[in-house]
């Protein structure tokens, strides 16, 4: 019997209850996280106050549709998410040195790390980070002023928000579900997991799902239609190209994850019987919907990475990037087989030999356009004259190590490898292996690279090389021996094991937490040393890497506008060409009025109505989940009735910042590429030879 | 920016701003009708999966009022006629009262299709025939019912937009909404020929 007010909530829901009526071990780590999250709040709440910033934070940012700053936005929420999942990871490596015969948590704690990890690092990592990557970045390389929608835009990060937030409030309120990022039922169906765990990862899920399907809707229409005069399709930088693959695949590919989570909510809430053990319920349907998402989402978190690789190589090699067609065609081509591999997720599950054989040639082809792109970048790096800064050094230890999860993931497309393997550390080994070489890497060389178009100073090189070879040390010592452990037969997800085989490995792996943790902490501080020191490292004039797109033709940080005249583009790298000539860095032809998007607190509104909707839900508070609806589609309709939302930014104005701006550019002195690093870079690049 | 301004729309080039505004918002909306046209796929996949899975509950045959469907689907029909009689109204009148009046009668039909849609759901949830019964019926009533909460949504975008006209008259933004609501009533026809194709006429094969 549920309380009408208050739904299944009652006072014993948070881990301090528990930790107060069975102390020990497992609890105290339940409770210091719920702890670490209330803190955590206060400390933020404490912060903006002390220094009086919840106005500008309110004016500035959260109401913001500039997609420079939802784009910020997106990395910063991402960041937060990230520290919670690799401290997560700790603990799970922590746990598993001492799970021989036992170990320091419940199994049923394990679980809900496991769970939460994944589920945080595929919706609440990777995703939003890549999001933030092109939404600050495409408009900029294409030449657009914003998004095409860019209050959707706005509405998208809040959506995505509110399923972070719930994530987060799951450790202070209730418990996550145990049954993996993916849930599979029946075991996550409401006769098993009677509880609210697997309802909070279905509302995450299925609220940020729909954020991101409207964010790939948005780069996609931005990218079609918003290109500036001269930007065929075959001039578009390379990331913009891998942006607007992302940007399909989200449109097509997170609607099936919609559909899968919300048949298992009706089959929770409603007694429908979807995937129940009874009455026709049929869970291998769940396998397939849930994947047609799942396969396509690691390409859409993968390829903008293989974009910034791209950018990076070329850039830094100082080099045009070789194979552009050829890169273009293995992007698309990676974009249309990702749709057809789903089923090598689940090969063990009864479907047959002739099923499974054709779905594991196909795994195997797609590494076919992905193998084209490593030999692009390894060409354009080629006889370069390389810097060997810090996007490099994430490229150099991509290509190790992706390349080695690469081919253990064509080891596992073969079905009757996979019957040996599949379900063991090995495949943890390999997914860790390719997602964070492939996606985090290259999202950590583009926050490097772009960093400064954001906020107008460079991060710290010193710092940033050190923690690049901690993340790349501590990954290789945490997930290498796990190929090891698979092979000797460790299963994943196993909160303990009776082999005492696999101890020596498990040691290896946990140093390697270790080290990512210090990796983690170095990245911290990065940013926060670079803050202290942003006088040192500013780059007003906004080349700091003698680039090659637009992007870098406006200054650091880039303007509300990002142009002060619409540009136009006659070839690929258009920036390169005009520094070759002579002639960037000059006043246009004609400047015009713009119309620029005005503030707006739609995204707000809709991010805690929409989030506390999901709570509400979680909780079978049914009054507050209904209030909350009406709410959004009121928030809405109140939009429509806007009349007033956009504001001119006169042709003058323009002018004028555009003259201040080359003023500053012939003031300031041109450093070389090899002395880009040190402090005399101020944004002017001095290219050596025409590239 | 270049391209041709979609048709059934009076935003010719002297339109400027507006015209380029309506491009972007009628592509990006063909692209969100493509990615819902996923979501009712997936669900007609289910519902063909679960063709088999009836449990011993009640099928078809017992459930299914081949006359009801039938108006409802002339309903529906008639309804998208209506929307397209608006539509030419906005295009060559220009004035509102008859694009008012056409969308009103739009709505009328759209609400007379979803009274009789929950006149069925309470008839077969009476003959036993309710989604927890069996994965058919959970397949049947998610598909169904989908599409009939896209057609309740569409008649509250219809009752929005009356508001609007009787606000602001026929201003670019109010034409442009009409026209993405055009190609949204449109679509619903379309998700519902293949529900009455595949599930009713289907069912009753």
């Amino acid at each position: 019997m549920t309380d009408p007010i208050f739904g299944r909530l009652d006072g014993s829901v948070t881990p301090f209850d528990d930790l107060f009526r069975n102390p020990s071990v497992n609890e105290a780590v339940a409770s210091g996280a719920a702890l670490a999250v209330i803190l955590g709040v206060v400390a933020v709440v404490w912060m903006l106050t002390r220094h009086r910033l919840w106005a500008p934070l309110w004016r500035d940012w959260l109401t913001s549709a500039d997609h420079k700053k939802i784009g910020i936005m997106y990395c910063v929420l991402a960041g937060v998410m990230l520290v919670r999942g690799v401290l997560e990871g700790v603990v799970m490596r922590t746990h598993q040195v001492t799970a021989l015969d036992g170990g320091m948590l419940s199994a049923d704690h394990f679980a809900q790390l496991f769970s939460t990890h994944g589920t945080i690092m595929i919706f609440f990592v990777a995703t939003p980070l890549i999001t933030g990557l092109i939404n600050f970045a495409v408009p900029l390389q294409i030449g657009a002023r914003d998004m095409a929608f860019p209050v959707l835009n706005q509405v998208s990060l809040g959506l995505t928000a509110a399923g972070a937030g719930l994530v987060m409030v799951s450790l202070v309120v209730g418990q996550f579900g145990t049954g993996g990022w993916t849930m599979y039922p029946p075991y996550t169906g409401a006769t098993f997991s009677p509880g609210p765990g697997v309802d909070y990862w279905l509302w995450a899920i299925g609220i940020s799902g729909i954020g991101s399907t409207l964010s790939g809707l948005n780069f996609a229409v931005t990218i079609y239609k918003m290109r500036c005069p001269g930007m065929t399709w075959l001039r578009m930088p390379m990331f913009t190209w891998t942006a607007l693959c992302t940007a399909i695949m989200m449109v097509y590919a997170f609607p099936p994850l919609t559909v899968a989570t919300a048949m298992l909510a009706l089959d929770r809430y409603l007694d429908f019987h979807f995937f129940t053990n009874d009455l026709g319920g049929n869970m291998m349907h769940y396998a397939n919907v849930f994947w047609m998402f799942g396969h396509p989402e690691v390409y859409i978190v993968v390829l903008p990475a293989y974009g910034v690789f791209s950018e990076i190589s070329a850039t830094f090699a100082a080099k045009r990037l070789y194979g552009y067609n050829s890169l273009v065609i293995a992007t698309m081509a990676i974009a249309v087989i990702s749709f057809c591999v789903w089923l090598h997720h689940f090969f063990t599950m009864g479907q047959g030999a002739p099923v499974n054989a054709a779905f594991g040639i196909a795994t195997m082809i797609i590494a076919v356009p992905t193998g084209v792109k490593v030999y692009d970048w390894l060409a354009t790096l080629y006889e370069g004259r390389i810097r060997m800064s810090v996007p490099i050094i994430y490229l150099a230890g991509f290509f190790i190590l992706f390349v080695f999860g690469g081919l253990t993931g064509v080891i596992l497309a073969n079905p009757t490898i996979d019957y040996q393997v599949h379900n063991s550390q090995f495949l943890v080994a390999h997914f860790h292996n390719v997602l964070i070489r492939g996606t985090l890497f290259g999202i950590f060389a583009g926050i490097h690279y772009w960093f400064p178009k954001a906020f107008g100073f460079r991060l710290d090189e010193t710092l940033a090389r050190r923690a690049a070879w901690l993340w790349f040390a501590g990954f290789c010592l945490a997930f290498l021996p796990l190929y090891w452990l698979g092979l000797m037969g460790m299963p994943r997800r196993s909160a303990s094991y009776d082999n005492p085989a696999f101890e020596p490995a498990m040691w290896l792996a946990f140093a390697g937490g270790l080290l990512v943790l210090a990796a983690l902490a170095t990245t911290v501080w990065t940013f926060v040393a670079s803050i202290r020191n942003r006088a040192a490292l500013a780059c007003p004039v906004g080349d700091p890497w003698d680039g090659r797109t637009l992007e870098w033709s406006v200054p650091c940080p880039a303007p509300a506008f990002n142009f002060f005249a619409t540009p136009s583009v006659r070839a690929l790298d258009p920036l390169t060409i005009e520094k070759a000539e002579g002639t960037p860095y000059e006043e246009a032809d004609g400047y015009e009025d713009i119309e620029m998007p005005r503030n707006t607190a739609l995204g707000m509104i809709l991010a805690v109505a929409t989030g506390v909707m999901g709570f509400a839900l979680v909780w079978w508070v049914w009054w507050l989940a209904a209030l909350a609806l009406v709410a959004v589609i009121g928030a809405v309709i109140a939009r429509a009735f806007v009349e007033d939302t956009h504001q001119r930014i006169p042709a003058d104005e323009l002018r004028q910042a555009h003259l201040a701006f080359l003023r500053r550019v012939r003031q300031t002195r041109a450093v070389d590429r090899d002395d880009e690093t040190g402090p005399a870079n101020k944004g002017l690049a001095r290219p050596e030879v025409p590239a | 920016m270049s391209g041709t301004a979609h048709p059934g729309l009076n935003l010719g080039a002297a339109h400027g701003k507006a015209r380029d505004r309506s491009e972007k918002g009628a592509f990006g909306f063909w692209v969100f009708l493509m990615s819902d046209l996923i979501i009712f796929g997936i669900l007609f996949a289910t519902y063909i999966v679960m063709l088999p899975a009836r449990a011993g509950g009640p099928g078809p045959e017992t459930l299914f009022d081949l006359s009801s469907i039938g108006a409802q689907t002339a309903l529906l029909l008639a309804s998208s006629f209506t929307y397209g009689m608006a539509s030419l109204s906005m295009k060559h009148g220009g004035r509102r009262a008859p694009v008012a009046l056409w969308l009103a009668l739009t709505g009328v039909l759209g609400a007379g299709f979803i009274t009789l849609e929950m006149r069925d759901f309470i008839h077969m949830a009476g003959e036993g025939g309710v989604p927890s019964r069996s994965g058919w019926l959970s397949a049947l009533w998610a598909l169904v019912g989908l599409h009939g909460l896209h057609v309740a949504a569409g008649l509250l975008w219809i009752a929005v937009m009356l508001a609007l006209l009787a606000l602001r008259g026929l201003n670019d933004a109010v034409k442009s909404r009409l026209l993405l609501l055009g190609l949204y009533w449109h679509f619903l026809d379309l998700a519902w020929i293949g529900i009455f194709t595949i599930v009713f006429l289907g069912g009753m094969a």
